[in-house]
């Protein structure tokens, strides 16, 4: 059922195409950390209705950061597979003999690792801009957490790569799934500020729990509790990745 | 050994009503190299896809290597070697990275994963090029990689679509000799599509010419074209040509004659021996000859004969046809 070489071999490419893209590498951490330079720095002084008032902006701003930029590089990891197609190599994966369910495997790992690498580089950089942790432990919590943002958003993708011919309806995508989802998180802000139906709607969205949860282990303040945000989140990393893997097999690759 | 490497009968896709492969019938014996020849659109790479298991078939019965195609996807899988018409390499590693990778999904144990890569390697004269990145590949380069990594697992069947597709005219015979090679000395079944006719001409055993996703004729090379009945030996002449023409009507040796205006087209085997003779016919009966043209039949002729249009024409019709396919296929996905 699982080919655990070819699961090795799919994770080490991701991880050398990621490696060897310096540019995709300083592409994919400009953008969360003009974010969090930005409007770090510009919110600064301001106190935000909703938030606890020890909390400095900034060091509400990193949770949310990571989780954003987890969320973006893990959905695009999920819709590479269409990279994949345009570029032909897609027939060479799944012309092989190893079980669909490796390959979805192996793409999620490699997925994920690169998505860590990205996010573990904008928390060591947000050390800079004063970004404190309440211990070292909670680092390894964090991680946790990390993962299953990513492999919750690289199923996303997965199902969207397997409904979509090719990279046209990408910008779709991310104006009306990834910026949502993103802005709905209370990523930026607290979401008690939100009205009551939005608040809602932000429950069915699993970066919620992700941003919550990673506030809660890196700074000790959250809106759920450490647990209740982790159970979340491993439920919806489940959902989406278990229908990732059927989508993707169901769907044809020529 | 299996007697044949290929049993497929009346094999059928369809895209959202369109057929593209229509209730097709065949066999490949092993050890034999196989040619699907048809313009653009004919059905070859659907037929080669649903073959590799890329593809489920809409209809009919496919096995390859002893193995059902729609039943046993994994055995089907491990028993062939696909070269397909796009490139499907990955750019951004490089040409030994490529090897390795698929060694590795192919489940090839490290030590004989070195030792394999290196054969094959050597066989398509990449080594000195396995640490540069794909990217700076030429054309050919790639090819011949794309060649070397269908071969790695010791394929039983290899299939290879449009396999010098694009390439240059001293490429092409050089991975012509490749596959010759491969086919001869090394054993391996190999199916090969193309709308290069004298691609199927110089390499394939058997040839399926395939039109609108059907087979019209399949047989040898040497006789398909023996059914057009031999050379065409055109002659511009000058002069009244009545008297010749009933002459030449005469000999039992002309299959075939059509004339259009000063041009006498003329059927027949061995037509370089018969040149002089004709030649001399026509002095006889005071005609000038202008000109002299031998061509002896290729499989375009074969074509011709058999749907009544050339390939060129054929493909420019075939535009549509696959246009139409095309947004069949995209509405399947939306």
């Amino acid at each position: 059922m699982i080919n655990k070489t070819a699961i090795y071999v799919l994770w080490l490419r991701e991880v050398k195409r990621f490696l060897r893209a310096k540019s995709r590498v300083i592409g994919a951490l400009a953008m969360p950390l003009f974010f969090l330079a930005f409007l770090g720095l510009g919110f600064r002084k301001m106190s935000i209705p909703g938030m606890s008032g020890e909390v400095d902006y900034i060091r509400f701003l990193v949770p949310g950061i990571i989780g954003m930029s987890i969320l973006f590089s893990s959905t695009f990891g999920g819709l590479s597979v269409l990279w994949d197609r345009e570029f032909g190599f897609l027939k060479e994966i799944m012309v092989a003999p190893v079980t669909r369910v490796s390959i979805v495997l192996g793409r999620i790992l490699g997925g994920a690792t690169t998505a860590l690498i990205q996010a573990i580089l904008i928390l060591g950089i947000s050390f800079l801009f004063g970004f404190k942790i309440v211990s070292i432990s909670s680092l390894l919590l964090a991680l946790a957490f990390m993962t299953l943002i990513a492999i919750t958003f690289l199923g996303l993708g997965l199902i969207f790569a397997s409904k979509m011919r090719d990279m046209q309806g990408f910008s779709i995508v991310m104006n009306f799934v990834i910026f949502p989802l993103f802005f709905l998180s209370g990523a930026l802000y607290p979401l008690d500020n939100f009205p009551v139906w939005l608040r809602y709607i932000s429950k069915i969205d699993p970066l919620t729990y992700g941003v919550d949860g990673l506030r809660a282990v890196l700074i000790g303040v959250s809106s759920f509790s450490t647990l209740y945000n982790f159970v979340l989140l491993a439920v919806f990393s489940s959902v989406m990745i278990v229908l990732g893997a059927y989508f993707f097999e169901k769907s044809e690759s020529v | 050994m299996r007697e044949h490497a290929i049993k497929v009968d009346k094999l059928t896709r369809k895209f959202n009503g369109l057929v593209a492969v229509d209730q097709i019938s065949f066999s490949v014996k092993t050890g034999e190299l196989f040619g699907l020849l048809g313009p653009n659109g004919a059905g070859k790479t659907t037929t080669i896809n649903m073959l590799s298991t890329l593809l489920k078939a809409t209809s009919g019965y496919g096995e390859v290597a002893g193995y059902d195609i729609s039943k046993n996807k994994d055995d089907t899988r491990r028993s062939i070697g696909v070269v397909f018409q796009e490139t499907a390499l990955d750019i951004k590693l490089t040409g030994k990275e490529n090897l390795e990778f698929h060694a590795m999904m192919y489940g090839i144990k490290k030590a004989e994963r070195k030792k394999r890569i290196k054969e094959v390697l050597e066989l398509v004269e990449l080594t000195e090029k396995k640490r540069v990145l794909v990217e700076n590949y030429s054309g050919g380069m790639k090819r011949r990689l794309e060649i070397a990594r269908g071969l790695i697992h010791w394929p039983k069947v290899l299939f290879l679509d449009e396999p010098t597709l694009g390439l240059d005219v001293q490429t092409r015979r050089h991975i012509w000799d490749y596959i010759k090679k491969l086919n001869k000395e090394g054993g391996v079944t190999i199916i090969l599509t193309t709308h290069y006719m004298e691609e199927a001409d110089f390499l394939c055993d058997r040839v399926a010419i395939m039109d609108q996703g059907k087979f019209v004729a399949m047989d040898t090379p040497v006789r398909l074209k023996d059914i057009l009945g031999g050379d065409v030996v055109s002659m511009e002449i000058e002069g009244e040509a009545d008297l010749l023409i009933d002459q030449i009507n005469s000999l039992d040796w002309i299959k075939n004659m059509a004339r259009h205006d000063e041009t006498l087209s003329l059927t027949m085997e061995k037509g370089e021996r018969r040149i002089p003779e004709l030649i001399h016919i026509a002095r006889e009966n005071g005609v000038n000859v202008t000109c002299v043209h031998l061509r002896k039949p290729s499989l375009e002729d074969v074509f011709l004969h058999f749907t009544g249009r050339t390939m060129r024409v054929e493909e420019a019709s075939q535009t549509e046809r696959n246009l139409a396919m095309i947004r069949a296929r995209m509405g399947r996905k939306r």
